[in-house]
């Protein structure tokens, strides 16, 4: 649908609700499913196990979906104009990469308003790695007019091991992208639902109040004797599941199958986050933080392996 | 001849990647088609964001033919040996082979192998695809569900091959999907159509039709050329950055240069800050006021695109960044000015500086200590040496510092003078990293040499200890580095400074002394402290050390006079000297100063040549006799004049030169060194050494041990050549 149909209240250059619904509606055009977001505190959208898990093992898999994203150490107490400990990512994951995925992400663009005939849009080398879910890929920060506005990766190895097929990842960061086509300079200024005067929503309207609260709650408040313990409680419900959920095949290693990755691997997240938040709370030391992420890292390893012996990871 | 032409269309390739990249495409190819035996005229590759592009002059159409005699085995051998030379030689029959006659050995068979030469095309469809398997990228990787390996995927592949007058052939292959053909592609956004292409010349033009300077020197010229222009036609100067511009000119296939503005009041923030910023994130250049060579609230960016409004979009965009991005620098720096460098230094207990030498804050503690040992010896006042070693690395833990670690230093200064810091402390925390490479700037105030001496001294007597010594060209810690800016401090501010004291000071107070996760002097470490892994490594500094990290000093200093132009002879000469001094750098170097003046001279090279002449019978003598001719002379068995007169000269010489060496007047030891001269000569003439007598022999020689002994006082002359 041509963006000058759209009410004025829908259209992605004056709503931030309007964007995420153009990206949507786009990327179902392209065959996505759309899912809704993954109902636990994660760090980044690849978190979610539609990546994570969904990109390894060899079967087709086409989504797109808004997700929340929480980054404790990121809250500047409601004040900083760019930055925020909660925030939307939109992440579009295609297995296998198509050939012209570069295309299909530059129509995106065109969806929401940005037109290449007026704007300076580059690909600029940056490798991605997450050391704790023990991936990496090769690709590239898009930059619009000298600004990142997502980030285009091709998996290479996810929780340890090779993907193939590889998946082709593009997450968009929402507020930076809805700043840039509403041209305001402050992201609690943006227009959240597209309607003026009294009408008006602004995103500070909706989440102000929350950066302020969650600022002071991840940097001084979090009870971190919980948290040390809902790390502790996390790993060990995590390797619980996934040894209760091996049925393995002791003459074929292939024919093992597992029954539990995706309640195992929502242990791993956990931990991933309340790791995330003992971080911004400075508790842990420079040392130790390493080996916290090793902990997580064997986590993510183990869910992966267990996912690839599910149905949806290709075994059987 | 035809010519190739070869291209590889991508996603895009990183910018740092691409120049290596097309040496690496040129080489790769012309290695294989020498290798197959197609010498070609020419070779040219260029590298864009989207493609690699090789053109091949004046390739052979054909390999030459080769013509080989393979020797085969005796007539009438058995018939595995002859079946075994068919097939290797091709043959069918031993019809085919003829036979060579050998009156000696017997008859034996020969054939003449011949193996055609292939057409070019033919092999450029082997080399060309393994060429793409084999592409040494620094990384790489896979998409969609093949298995080919690119550095971002590959679309598509261009390999033309014919004459310049003919239409060119396709050379056949493909790798994996990719097929090769004659379709190229243009700029991403102002020409996306394909076209074909025949050869070099008429590809370049298409592409330059198509939006895209195909060579990175034209594209660096262009935004070069139009960056001081705009720059210029505002009354500024652009702020040139070769590092920057090969990046920008690896980031556009058509580079359209435009320049934004930013807020004066950021101008608050240091410029190098602003610089820093602007370059990192942005990748944009500063220009600068000409005038007062401060910076000017202005940027210059390179776009890939000419925008249908003329560029005001992509400016507005850029500015809005950067405007952010300065907010942030601001705010960086602001929050640094309100915390004192000292009270930052807490927390470098946390902070490990090398698993095996301790914390910062360990460190920093030693450099102090070294530094105030240092301070009177390069008349640094105590106090501000110890201040400043104190505050030198404070900032590391600054936000600024955080975001651009290459500003460490810089950013001490201006938070060291922000809080009311001597000047020369101030400038202390900047210059102790001085001098970062042979064509960075020496310290020169007393106070940052000493910091400066102590923080690479502190360093290199650390890793020496733990023996993590540079190795060929492995030398992680930067150690040759540190070595060299001792030697250019003392050399270049003429210090008197004693390294095996300052070494085995440094030593003493070494990492060793602090427990916790530090190794310690290898007497203290008990075997608890093994046991519970405090103690990765044992750690020495034993005499033996010392003198391998002063060994180490000799050699750097070696390199760095050679490099000046000093003959190498005269450094080795002067080092194998021993005794005093041998630590000291500027003695050494007013040695080897001394004694290459002393060799332009006439009474030097004739010194010289009489040393060696002395030299060389003693050496043969003394390896005939088995035995060394050295020790006291016998006056009683002189036979001649000339024995007394050298006898008496050397004693002069020896004690004069000894005597001009302890006041270090080199010039007067080697002029009392020059009197020997004409005694030598006379003697080599009158004398015979070799007298039938044994004791008046004996006696000769070590006359001649005389001579060798004496000059010794300055130098080693049989390290010296000609």
């Amino acid at each position: 649908m041509p963006k000058s149909d759209l009410p004025p209240h829908m259209r992605p250059e004056r709503s931030f609700q309007g964007l995420i619904l153009a990206l949507q509606r786009y990327w179902a055009d392209q065959g996505c499913v759309i899912l809704q977001p993954y109902d636990m505190e994660v760090g980044a959208g690849t978190f979610h196990p539609a990546t994570t898990l969904r990109a390894l093992g060899p079967k087709p898999w086409h989504a797109a979906y808004v997700q929340p994203s929480r980054r404790p150490k990121d809250g500047r107490y409601g004040e900083n104009p760019n930055r925020l400990q909660h925030y939307y990512q939109f992440q579009v994951i295609l297995k296998p990469s198509p050939e012209n995925l570069q295309q299909l992400y530059l129509d995106s663009l065109a969806a929401i308003g940005i037109d290449t005939a007026l704007h300076d849009v580059r690909f600029v080398e940056d490798d991605w790695e997450s050391p704790t879910l023990g991936a990496w890929g090769l690709g590239w920060e898009c930059w619009c007019d000298g600004m990142e506005v997502s980030q285009f990766t091709y998996f290479q190895q996810v929780a340890g091991f090779e993907c193939a097929p590889v998946s082709g990842e593009l997450t968009y960061g929402l507020e930076r992208l809805a700043m840039y086509v509403q041209g305001v300079e402050n992201v609690y200024d943006l227009n959240f639902n597209g309607r003026e005067g009294a009408e008006r929503v602004s995103y500070g309207d909706v989440f102000l109040q929350a950066e302020q609260e969650y600022s002071r709650h991840n940097f001084e408040h979090a009870d971190t004797t919980m948290l040390f313990e809902q790390f502790r409680m996390a790993e060990g419900a995590c390797k619980t599941y996934l040894d209760a959920g091996w049925r393995r095949d002791p003459k074929d290693a292939k024919a093992s199958r597992h029954l539990m990755a995706l309640p195992a691997y929502d242990q791993c997240i956990k931990a991933s986050h309340v790791f995330n938040l003992l971080d911004a709370r400075g508790v842990i030391s420079v040392t130790e933080r390493q080996s916290y992420i090793l902990r997580v890292r064997e986590l993510a390893k183990a869910c992966g392996e267990a996912w690839l012996a599910t149905a949806a990871g290709g075994a059987g | 001849m035809p010519d190739l032409l070869f291209e590889l269309f991508s996603e895009e390739i990183p910018a740092r990647m691409q120049a290596r990249a097309a040496e690496d495409l040129k080489k790769l190819v012309t290695d294989k088609l020498v290798d197959a035996g197609l010498v070609y005229d020419g070779a040219t590759a260029f590298a864009t964001p989207r493609r690699l592009a090789l053109a091949v002059q004046g390739i052979p159409a054909r390999q030459p033919d080769l013509r080989e005699e393979k020797k085969g085995p005796r007539v009438g051998a058995p018939d595995k040996a002859i079946e075994g030379f068919l097939k290797g030689a091709g043959l069918t029959d031993i019809a085919q082979a003829t036979v060579q006659k050998d009156p000696k050995k017997g008859d034996f068979y020969v054939a003449l192998v011949e193996k055609a030469g292939r057409p070019a095309i033919d092999v450029l469809a082997e080399i060309l695809p393994l060429v793409v398997r084999t592409f040494p990228w620094p990384k790489s990787m896979r998409w969609g569900s093949g298995r080919l390996t690119w550095v971002r995927p590959l679309h598509s592949i261009v390999a033309t091959f014919g004459p310049e007058t003919e239409d060119p052939d396709i050379v056949p292959f493909a790798v994996d999907h990719v097929a090769a053909g004659d379709v190229s592609r243009g700029h991403r956004f102002l020409a996306p159509a394909t076209f074909r292409v025949k050869h070099y010349d008429d590809y370049v033009q298409k592409l330059l039709d198509a939006k895209v300077v195909l060579d990175p020197a034209r594209r660096r010229d262009i935004v070069l050329h139009e960056a001081r222009q705009l720059a210029f036609a505002q009354g500024f100067e652009l702020v040139e950055d070769q590092g920057l511009l090969d990046e920008v000119a690896g980031l556009v296939e058509w580079p359209v240069v435009l320049m934004g503005s930013f807020d004066p009041a950021f101008l608050k923030i240091p410029g190098e800050v602003i610089r820093s910023t602007i370059r990192a994130n942005q990748k944009c250049f500063v220009v600068r006021d000409p005038k007062t060579g401060t910076l000017a609230p202005k940027f210059v960016l390179v776009s890939n695109t000419e925008a249908v409004d003329g560029g005001n979009a992509i400016v507005a965009g850029n500015e809005r960044v950067i405007r952010a991005r300065l907010s942030d620098a601001k705010f960086f720096y602001e929050t640094d000015l309100k915390t004192k460098l000292e009270d930052r230094l807490k927390k470098f207990d946390q902070i490990v500086f090398h698993e095996k030498l301790g914390t910062q804050a360990e460190r920093i503690v030693r450099i102090g200590r070294l530094a105030a040992e240092l301070a009177p010896l390069v008349g640094a006042n105590v106090d501000s040496v110890k201040r400043a070693a104190l505050l030198a690395k404070a900032d590391l833990l600054t936000e600024v510092v955080g975001e651009f670690p290459e500003l460490q230093g810089l950013m001490g200064k201006y938070y060291a003078l922000a809080q009311g810091e001597d000047a020369s402390v101030a400038a202390a925390c900047e210059e102790h990293y001085k001098p970062q490479g042979p064509a960075d700037r020496v310290p020169t105030d007393p106070v940052s040499i000493a910091v400066a001496l102590a923080d690479k001294l502190d360093t290199l007597v650390g890793f020496w200890a733990i023996d993590e010594k540079p190795t060929g060209s492995k030398d992680p810690y930067a150690l040759r580095r540190a070595a060299l800016g001792v030697i250019r401090i003392v050399l270049e501010n003429g210090l008197r400074l004693r390294l095996a004291d300052i070494a085995e000071f440094a030593g003493a107070h070494a990492p060793a002394r602090h427990v916790t996760i530090v190794p310690k002097l290898i007497s203290e470490v008990s075997e608890a402290d093994i046991q519970s892994g405090k103690i990765g490594t044992t750690i020495d500094h034993t005499p033996a050390r010392l003198a391998d990290l002063l060994a180490f000093f000799a050699d750097r200093l070696k390199v760095q006079l050679r490099e000046q132009g000093a003959r190498h002879d005269l450094v080795d000469a002067v080092l194998a000297l021993k005794g005093e001094g041998q630590d000291d750098l500027l003695q050494i170097v007013r040695r080897v100063e001394a004694l290459a003046k002393f060799l332009e001279t006439e009474d030097g090279k004739n010194l010289l040549a009489g040393v060696k002449r002395a030299t060389n019978i003693l050496r043969i003598e003394e390896k005939r006799d088995g035995t060394r001719y050295t020790g006291a002379v016998d006056a009683g068995l002189f036979r001649e004049a000339e024995e007394w007169q050298l006898s008496h000269a050397i004693e002069k010489a020896q004690g004069e030169a000894e005597a001009a060496v302890a006041r270090e007047d080199f010039a007067g030891a080697m002029s009392a060194i020059a009197t020997l001269r004409p005694h030598v000569d006379a003697y080599f003439e009158k004398v015979t050494v070799n007298a039938d007598d044994k004791a008046v022999r004996a006696n000769r020689l070590r006359l001649l041990d005389g001579i060798r002994a004496a000059t010794l006082a300055v130098a080693d002359f049989s390290r010296i050549e000609g």
